[in-house]
């Protein structure tokens, strides 16, 4: 199996606290997944670092054969990496066909005009969200918002997809839309890396599991196994449980 | 179409006019004229880049300053156009140079440094005057009309407002409008964040540059203090948030019935100008924080709103 991303003794300090502390890890092509943790463990930093929105204090990343670690995140991007972050980021005086546009216009493909606009509408239509299109994105539903991002993120064309937890806050219906579109994206062959607290999707969508706590990795093996593991269960709910 | 087609039709026509208007007009007019189509240039200029980004610059007059100041040094030396075009280079060196020492601060930190640059700027040409040369403060003789300065001010004027209707349609443009939302998500969308803000400021301070190096035949005698004079910066900043710095006729707007008002306001009330200058700054900024083009689109839009609301209670 060929490695899309390695990651290796990653590193970051916060003055004297070690949010991230020599953690390793891979992600296969084509593979889904999950990067877990209780609050606080350090994977929203981890997921921040890949993406280039906070250069890490030492340890590498690297795509495919290329180390990405260090490079700003408009470089990371053009190879191939996009995301969507915890609290929602809309570009809000934009229209939400305006928001998907932007990452079309600078993206890989470049595209412009009415190119990009058709694109645009066709990526907004894969996440249910083209009858938006005209509207501003403020205006938008959190949920919508949420949808937004991810076409706006699939848009760049990514090989790697981060999502940080993209199905948190939604309702039940919403939740099972959610996790066929994530599926349906897996099956297009993108590889992505999730950051989720909802146990429902991982076990539905990722083959392996990540667990991270106060920094460090404490697990790391097929989603069952590493769920089922003492000292993520100790991690998650104390030592009486374990 | 046929609405684009329409506003080329009435921008071409509005240029024409303005370009006949030393014809009829006395000098008084051009003067006026002059100042006006220098503070549309300054205030289109300075929206072109602080408008979409929100860094708010107080450099204006350090760039409108470089411009008068090498127009005075080089004028014996010079053919005019290449006076033009050198003041032109100064001000973009200076600005490629300090743009990439600075871009990176944000909000305050940025307006604080521009505003101490214009300052640093006029200390530094004051000091080396006073010890180099010798004498603080040039004559400026070329053989310039008024009319010839209203033209080249109003090529000019005309030239920023293409380059501001231009960026607005392109992929710059659309850059600049996701940096000025949010840089995490624009960075994260492949834009090269550093680059587009340096770009669109060295276009802004050329073209303030310009304006300076166009208008210093005017003064005959200028000195550090004239040529860099803070207020001309506080003016254009204030000019087009009245209008509204993210539009393209927004700092046109606020501009030209700024400038009448402060015209006003020296000749009938010299000794308490900048009393109510200072008051007219407040007032602008509590009352259309947003400009005057966006508060009449949000009431109109409400007013329509509201029409359409009351309609069932009508007929109910």
């Amino acid at each position: 199996m060929s490695e899309l991303l390695t990651i290796n003794g990653l590193t970051k300090r916060f003055g004297g606290l070690a949010a991230v502390n020599a953690v390793s890890f891979s992600v296969a092509k084509g593979e889904v997944v999950g990067l877990l943790g209780p609050n606080g463990s350090g994977k929203t930093t981890v997921m921040n670092m890949i993406s280039g929105h906070l250069p890490p204090t030492s340890g590498t990343i690297a795509l495919g054969n290329e180390t990405i670690s260090g490079l700003l995140p408009n470089r990371i991007a053009l190879k191939g990496v996009s995301r969507t972050f915890q609290l929602v980021r809309g570009l809000p005086s934009l229209t939400v066909a305006e928001n998907v546009i932007a990452a079309l216009a600078f993206g890989r493909r470049r595209l412009w005009g009415d190119t990009a606009r058709l694109e645009a509408l066709s990526r907004l239509d894969e996440v249910g969200l083209a009858h938006r299109a005209n509207q501003l994105a403020q205006q938008l539903t959190y949920i919508d918002q949420k949808r937004m991002e991810l076409a706006r993120a699939l848009a760049l064309e990514p090989e790697l997809l981060l999502l940080d937890e993209w199905l948190a806050g939604l309702n039940p219906t919403e939740l099972r839309t959610g996790i066929e579109l994530i599926d349906t994206i897996r099956k297009r062959g993108v590889t992505i890396l999730m950051v989720e607290h909802v146990m429902d999707a991982i076990r539905a969508l990722c083959s392996r599991c990540v667990v991270m706590n106060a920094g460090r990795k404490i697990a790391d093996g097929p989603t069952a196994e590493a769920l089922a593991d003492r000292e993520v269960i100790t991690a998650y709910l104390g030592d009486a449980h374990a | 179409m046929s609405r684009a087609l329409l506003s080329v039709f009435v921008f071409a026509l509005v240029v024409a006019v303005l370009a006949y208007v030393p014809f009829i007009a006395g000098s008084y007019g051009i003067t006026l004229g002059i100042g006006m189509l220098g503070y549309v240039t300054l205030a289109t200029a300075w929206a072109l880049f602080s408008g979409p980004t929100r860094y708010v610059s107080l450099a204006t007059v350090a760039f409108f300053g470089i411009g008068a100041y090498t127009v005075a040094v080089f004028s014996e030396n010079m053919a005019y156009p290449l006076l033009l075009a050198v003041a032109g280079a100064i001000g973009l060196a200076v600005a490629l140079v300090v743009g990439l020492a600075t871009l990176r601060l944000a909000g305050v930190y940025f307006v604080i440094f521009t505003f101490g640059l214009a300052e640093l700027i006029r200390q530094l040409v004051t000091w080396y005057e006073v010890n180099v040369t010798g004498t603080l403060g040039r004559y400026i003789f070329l053989p310039v009309t008024p009319e010839g300065i209203y033209w080249q001010l109003l090529a000019l004027a005309t030239t920023a407002f293409l380059i501001s209707w231009g960026i607005g349609r392109s992929r710059i443009g659309l850059a600049l409008k996701v940096i000025g939302d949010d840089e995490v998500v624009a960075s994260h969308c492949g834009i090269d964040i550093a680059r587009v803000k340096l770009a669109l400021f060295a276009v802004s301070a050329v073209l303030i540059t310009l304006v300076g190096a166009i208008q210093a035949p005017r003064w005959t005698y200028v000195e550090p203090t004239i040529a860099f004079n803070p207020t001309v910066s506080f003016l254009t900043l204030i000019m087009a948030l009245l209008g509204g710095a993210n539009r393209l006729t927004g700092p046109l707007l606020g501009a030209v019935p700024l400038f009448m008002l402060f015209e006003w306001l020296s000749a009938n009330f010299p000794n308490h100008y900048s009393i109510i200058l200072g008051l007219v700054f407040i007032a602008i900024v509590f009352v259309l924080p947003r400009g005057v083009l966006a508060f009449v689109e949000e009431n109109w839009r409400r007013w329509r709103k509201s029409g359409v609301k009351n309609l069932p209670a009508v007929a109910e």
